[in-house]
């Protein structure tokens, strides 16, 4: 039930965004316990965003990736 | 977008897989604990355990937070619903069986109850219908509890009433080590209840028990990573707390959440389905905001319900003490058409997770 699927943010008005799950399913969810901005991802759970997610730790998760199995291979 | 592909990539999981294999242990067995539904879901929907040497195993904890509300609250929910009351509650809670019926055999005999995908939408039917009484059956853990936080703290309708089930992960994972038959190696630590309540409150596995400790994402190769740097953690002979979601989840977890969910909700006991009373385990609105709690508002209080029915072990399937096909009632008596025990009725429950993906694990 901790199922929580990342959006993009489309519209911002105040406590409520309108959000985009990916081939135009909308809906709109409440934005109260995350700072965000049009064009972010959030993290959506039971119609909240609980986190905003972080685009750069997302890059650099997959060349940390990247570096421990090459170090790995030596 | 190519990057993005990267969390479900073949190649990465075999390259990873390999690396498994390196730092497994050269004798004896590691048993590694995760405490998330959706870990389990991962991990048995794309077979990772196929990928894993036969001497690590991944056991399921207890991370479906349906699956471990005791009867006596589903008790206290039908009752409401007997009273006149409409019921709103998730999906997944429909079907708990309770100690003489579900919600939904509730909702068959005439009562009111609505699933609702959030509790926004449940304040929402309220307001709309004012000459109705609403109570929203609070469930989950601490990744939901912060938005029942907000609208408790929102002065939603007087019409409207929480009946709050919300409970606590790390008590029941230290329950977990106390448990010594067990022997868990490691914890791969829920990512998505992390991202509320942050890294700090896992210091302590490290530290007292010396388990590593991964919060983890939930593609596979999330998952994966997460076995391999447990892995790694163990064969440095060291025990940290490590953080490979950190995409997600900062240190000091969603602040805003955290305040919310202190402003509405004191600490207290509370009961686990199949387990019992953990102490600091559980959310209780705080004396401010008594007029929305649904126990005090229509006197509804059940002490003791029944858990488990006889030939079910629920209990043992839990705490990862058994895998679901070793109860006997598994996919015999108890399927998901109809569930027996309540691990079998959330989609996150371990053996509802097992019975929908058996090809997969008749193959590993």
């Amino acid at each position: 039930m901790c199922l929580a699927i990342p959006a993009r943010v489309v519209r911002v008005d105040g406590s409520k965004a309108q959000v985009d799950f990916g081939e135009g399913v909308l809906r709109e969810v409440n934005v109260t316990l995350v700072d965000t901005k049009v064009g972010d991802y959030v993290l959506v759970h039971a119609g909240y965003a609980i986190e905003t997610v972080d685009e750069k730790e997302a890059l650099e998760t997959i060349s940390l990736w990247n570096e421990v199995l090459a170090a790995g291979k030596q | 977008m190519a990057e993005k592909l990267r969390f479900r990539d073949p190649d990465l999981a075999k390259t990873i897989a390999q690396q498994i294999q390196k730092f497994a242990p050269k004798d004896g067995t590691v048993k590694l604990c995760h405490v998330c539904g959706t870990h389990e879901w991962t991990i048995t929907h794309y077979g990772l355990r196929s990928l894993l040497p036969r001497n690590v195993e991944v056991i399921a904890g207890p991370g479906c937070p349906v699956c471990i509300v005791p009867a006596a609250e589903i008790d206290e929910a039908v009752q409401l619903a007997h009273k006149g009351v409409v019921v709103t509650c998730f999906g997944d809670a429909l079907r708990v069986p309770g100690s003489e019926m579900s919600l939904l055999e509730a909702k068959a005999a005439g009562a009111d109850v609505r699933v609702v995908y959030g509790v926004s939408d449940a304040v929402e039917m309220a307001r709309r219908e004012r000459d109705r009484e609403f109570v929203f059956f609070a469930m989950g853990f601490e990744t939901t509890a912060p938005s029942t936080a907000v609208e408790a703290l929102g002065k939603p309708p007087e019409n409207f009433s929480f009946l709050v089930s919300h409970r606590l992960i790390p008590p029941a994972m230290e329950l977990l080590l106390g448990l010594g038959d067990l022997n868990i190696s490691g914890f791969i630590a829920p990512g998505h209840v992390s991202a509320i309540i942050g890294m700090k409150p896992y210091e302590l596995f490290p530290r007292v028990y010396r388990m590593p400790t991964v919060v983890a994402g939930f593609e596979p190769i999330d998952v994966l990573m997460a076995v391999y740097m447990i892995l790694k953690q163990l064969s440095d002979g060291a025990a940290r707390l490590e953080n490979e979601y950190s995409r997600i989840v900062k240190w000091e977890g969603n602040t805003r959440a955290l305040d919310v969910m202190s402003r509405a909700f004191a600490v207290t006991g509370g009961n686990w389905r199949g387990i019992g009373r953990l102490p600091d385990s559980a959310l209780k609105l705080r004396e401010e905001l008594k007029e929305y709690d649904a126990r005090e508002k229509f006197g509804v209080h059940v002490e003791q319900g029944r858990d488990i029915l006889l030939g079910c072990e629920c209990h043992l399937v839990i705490i990862g003490k058994i895998k679901p096909d070793e109860c006997p009632m598994f996919m015999k008596a108890c399927t998901p058409a109809k569930p027996v025990g309540a691990c079998m009725v959330s989609s996150e429950g371990t053996c509802r997770v097992w019975a929908k993906t058996a090809a997969t694990q008749r193959v590993s």
